[in-house]
């Protein structure tokens, strides 16, 4: 039987390229899909021409968020076409072709799924959230008033270009709203996660969004430099050595490492108990591999307690078929992935001045397989130092330092940091908290650095990155 | 030049060929002194043993490296002796590069050649603009006896690979663009100021050119390309988007060591993969075994690319390409092996950097 196929997307237009990859399940290695490829040149051609842009600008935000809304319930229960010559995906399917593809056990995708279900539904609230109360209509007219200030916002760019991750299916809701923000997307889908983007792009089109809005590269990493080049504004999503590349180039916007962390204040130190859930939430939720998981916890004391209880938390996070609706680890599609960071750790142990406390919690080594699927086992690790090379490092499964860090200190000592979870009642040090320029989202209070909350920024507005505010001044004649 | 028109032909006419040139170049009357001395050293007489195409397999796998080091006189046959002669390189290499010296290998190659084009495409009289890298290498000079060939002349817009591959390798991508950009402003300025209807260039430096001006637009009747990959996705790029469905396309597969390999022109069946056919039996190509460059690989199987060249100007047998190919079988125009979807040799291991050009 022929495999089904993805196709490219042209502004709206399936392409079939004569280049094609097959993607097939990493634990079995059954092709799945084989995906069109995009050539750089194919990439540099379309991005001349802008034909979404004017069909978005065709419609009322009003007309787009009741899209959106509509969206939600297509990306959550129909069957949706990979192409326009018959293949399609149930929410099943979907689900299990992104575990076989991804090594996210089935509940994550699940709930991944729901997030980004959350955002459709909820696409009326977050453009509140990023225009900070502002009447969407002033991006149909261009023209507006604010809070009884005139307003005038023009685009910034004709397409926000977004190269994607394999890893994480829940950061595509950060593109979602160019969508009602009127803004064609050019997606680079992950090598291994052609679904999602596809499938969100499919239910914004179920539920009445212009085709031209849509273009969807499968491609190389020329063809990615090529969407970032002649995108206005782009998204780029990858690890320290692939965003190293773009830094500087202010159109744009860098989701690298994370490095996100818990702040413990002196104040609270005391009471560290019972904010472990907390903390177990912050390392283990999302399988541990998000950008928001905290990879460091920053206390004042008692460093070893906190790292003993915590590891004996997380240890019992084993790994289990990704059927199971327990599951909570993913497997490592590439397992090179897995052992690079088994040996990564394992080196920076036998440095010395860091100890692996959940090793004695465990029954066996980190790295384990399971029905053909390769993970690794929770980590926690006791560092003596900020210094330690293991102590603000960050790991694509649940890994976590602990580190004693003198409060005074914390802020000199976090580097920049995705989320900040500072567990504190003390006002003196949450003022310097909120003056730090090395935080990108804050959490104040016991709050897991996992939570989301979408009418709030994330590395970057999307609204300011795809909008700039002009000056504004219209004659009375 | 009239072609075989079956695979038995032209074996035979290999095999003659491959004994006249043979007997050339290890006897001392007309041989050179590094295969007269090589022949010397040796425990089997190629004067003697080698009588067919076949008994080339018992000399071993060329050594390139000797192009970059031996004088060049070791390589002048007896009978060119005081000749001047023509130093060519090869293409991108960085540091010493390959040289080969030549007298009239290359008008040979492109007076066949040219009897391959398309009258309407590549018109009698049309000048030419080569956009690509000329400098020390042969087909700078080829393209021109070419144009002139055809009746005209042909303007020229160098770009250096080993520049370009330099900023590539340091990641001065922006750097490589601007030397691209102004490689092609030259060409678009040759372009709107004369009136030229053939290009010679690269797949990249096309593509670049179709971005800033219409190539049938701008009366390009005839596109003769070559220097980097075209896998059949890049070739049905250029056909259909580049060239507008309207320029002609002649892809093109060579080097300075090999002369150049005409294509068999696309039909829909091919689905634009394309098939080189050597200039036999001046050169021949066999897709090989990588471990074992004795034996060939099956029809259709990928494989690393080997080139004999046998002229009277240079005899160097079995030397192994940097690049890999599948093998095809003759075609109804060449009744020999060809080489299809030629790409650097291990490009499908790893991302191989073939450079702006």
């Amino acid at each position: 039987m022929a495999l089904p196929h993805i196709p490219v997307l042209r502004a709206g237009k399936e392409y079939e390229s004569l280049d094609r990859k097959e993607l097939a399940g990493f634990a079995d290695g059954q092709s799945l899909v084989s995906i069109s490829q995009a050539n750089a040149g194919i990439v540099r051609r379309d991005m001349r021409r802008s034909p979404g842009f004017e069909a978005l600008r065709a419609l009322t935000c009003e007309r787009l968020l009741e899209i959106c809304e509509e969206a939600g319930g297509h990306f959550m229960e129909s069957s949706l076409p990979l192409n326009a010559t018959g293949d399609s995906q149930s929410p099943d399917e979907y689900v299990a072709a992104l575990s076989a593809t991804s090594g996210m056990p089935h509940t994550m995708c699940r709930r991944n799924m729901s997030k980004i279900n959350t955002v459709f539904t909820g696409m009326r609230g977050i453009l509140r959230g990023l225009m900070r109360g502002m009447d969407p209509g002033v991006i149909d007219r261009g023209v507006g008033e604010h809070d009884g200030v005139p307003v005038s916002y023009a685009p910034t760019s004709k397409a926000l270009g977004v190269v994607l991750p394999s890893n994480s299916p829940g950061v595509n809701s950060i593109w979602m709203p160019a969508i009602p923000l009127k803004v064609p997307v050019v997606l680079k889908p992950g090598r291994e996660e052609p679904w999602t983007p596809m499938r969100i792009m499919r239910a914004f089109l179920a539920a009445g969004a212009p085709p031209e809005a849509f273009s969807f590269y499968p491609t190389d990493h020329e063809g990615a430099a090529a969407i970032l080049d002649a995108c206005g504004r782009s998204q780029l999503f990858g690890d320290a050595a692939v965003t190293a590349a773009w830094k500087g180039d202010s159109r744009v916007e860098l989701h690298g490492p994370g490095y996100s962390k818990v702040l413990l204040g002196a104040d609270q130190i005391g009471r560290w108990r019972e904010h472990l859930d907390v903390l177990v939430s912050s390392v283990v939720d999302n399988g541990g591999r998000s950008c928001i998981n905290a990879s460091s916890i920053f206390v004042p004391s008692h460093g070893a307690e906190i790292a003993e209880a915590l590891a004996e938390r997380v240890a019992g996070v084993e790994p289990v078929p990704a059927d199971d609706p327990d599951a909570r680890l993913s497997a490592f599609a590439n397992v090179k992935f897995a052992d690079y960071i088994d040996g990564a750790i394992e080196s920076g142990l036998a440095a010395g001045g860091a100890r692996d406390l959940t090793a004695a919690h465990r029954s066996g080594p980190r790295r384990v397989e399971l029905d053909g699927a390769v993970y690794l086992r929770p980590t926690v690790v006791h560092c003596d130092s900020p210094e330690h090379p293991l102590a603000k490092t960050e790991y694509l499964f649940p890994f976590t330092s602990v580190v004693e860090v003198p409060e005074d200190r914390m802020l000199d000592e976090i580097g920049h940091s995705l989320v900040v979870t500072a567990i504190t009642k003390d006002q003196g040090f949450q003022d310097r908290i909120v003056a730090s320029p090395d935080i990108d989202r804050l959490n104040l209070g016991p709050v897991p650095t996992t939570h989301v909350d979408w009418d709030q920024p994330h590395e970057g507005n999307l609204f300011e990155t795809l909008y700039q505010r002009r000056a504004i001044r219209r004659a009375d004649w | 030049m009239t072609r075989p028109k079956d695979p038995a032909a032209a074996a035979e006419a290999l095999d003659a060929h491959v004994r006249e040139i043979v007997r050339w170049h290890f006897s001392p009357e007309t041989g050179c002194p590094f295969w007269l001395d090589w022949a010397a050293q040796a425990d089997w007489n190629p004067l003697a043993d080698v009588q067919s195409f076949a008994d080339l397999l018992r000399f071993p796998n060329f050594d390139g490296e000797i192009l970059r080091t031996a004088p060049h006189e070791r390589f002048v046959p007896r009978e060119y002796a005081g000749k001047p002669f023509t130093i060519f390189e090869t293409g991108g290499t960085t540091g010493m590069p390959k040289q080969r010296i030549g007298w009239e290998d290359y008008k040979t190659d492109y007076t066949e050649f040219s009897e391959t084009l398309d009258e309407d495409a590549f018109p009698r009289g049309g000048y030419w603009l080569m956009i690509g890298p000329t400098g020390p290498r042969r087909l700078r000079l080829a393209i021109e006896y070419l144009a002139n060939l055809r009746g005209c002349a042909c303007y020229f817009v160098d770009l250096d690979p080993r520049w370009v591959k330099k900023l590539i390798k340091r990641k001065e991508f922006d750097q490589a663009k601007a030397y691209m950009a102004h490689v092609i402003d030259q060409a678009l300025l040759i372009l709107e100021k004369r009136k030229v209807d053939v290009l010679f260039t690269t797949p990249k430096l096309l593509e670049a050119l179709s971005e800033r001006t219409s190539i049938p637009g701008a009366g390009i009747k005839g596109v003769f390309c070559g220097g980097t990959t075209m896998d059949p996705q890049t070739v049905r790029f250029l056909v259909e988007e580049v060239l507008e469905n309207e320029t002609q396309l002649v892809p093109t597969y060579g080097n300075t060591l090999m002369g150049l390999a005409a294509h068999k022109p696309l039909t829909p069946e091919d689905k634009f993969s394309i098939t080189y056919y050597a200039p036999q039996p001046r050169a021949v190509l066999r897709v090989v075994q990588p471990d074992a460059p004795q034996e060939l690989v099956e029809y259709d199987a990928w494989g690393r690319v080997e080139l004999t060249t046998l002229t009277r100007e240079l005899f160097m047998p079995r030397f192994l390409e940097r690049d890999e190919a599948l093998r095809r079988k003759p075609c109804e125009a060449y009744a020999w092996d060809g080489v299809a979807e030629v790409r650097p040799f291990g490009a499908n291991e790893e991302k191989i950097v073939e450079g702006v050009y």
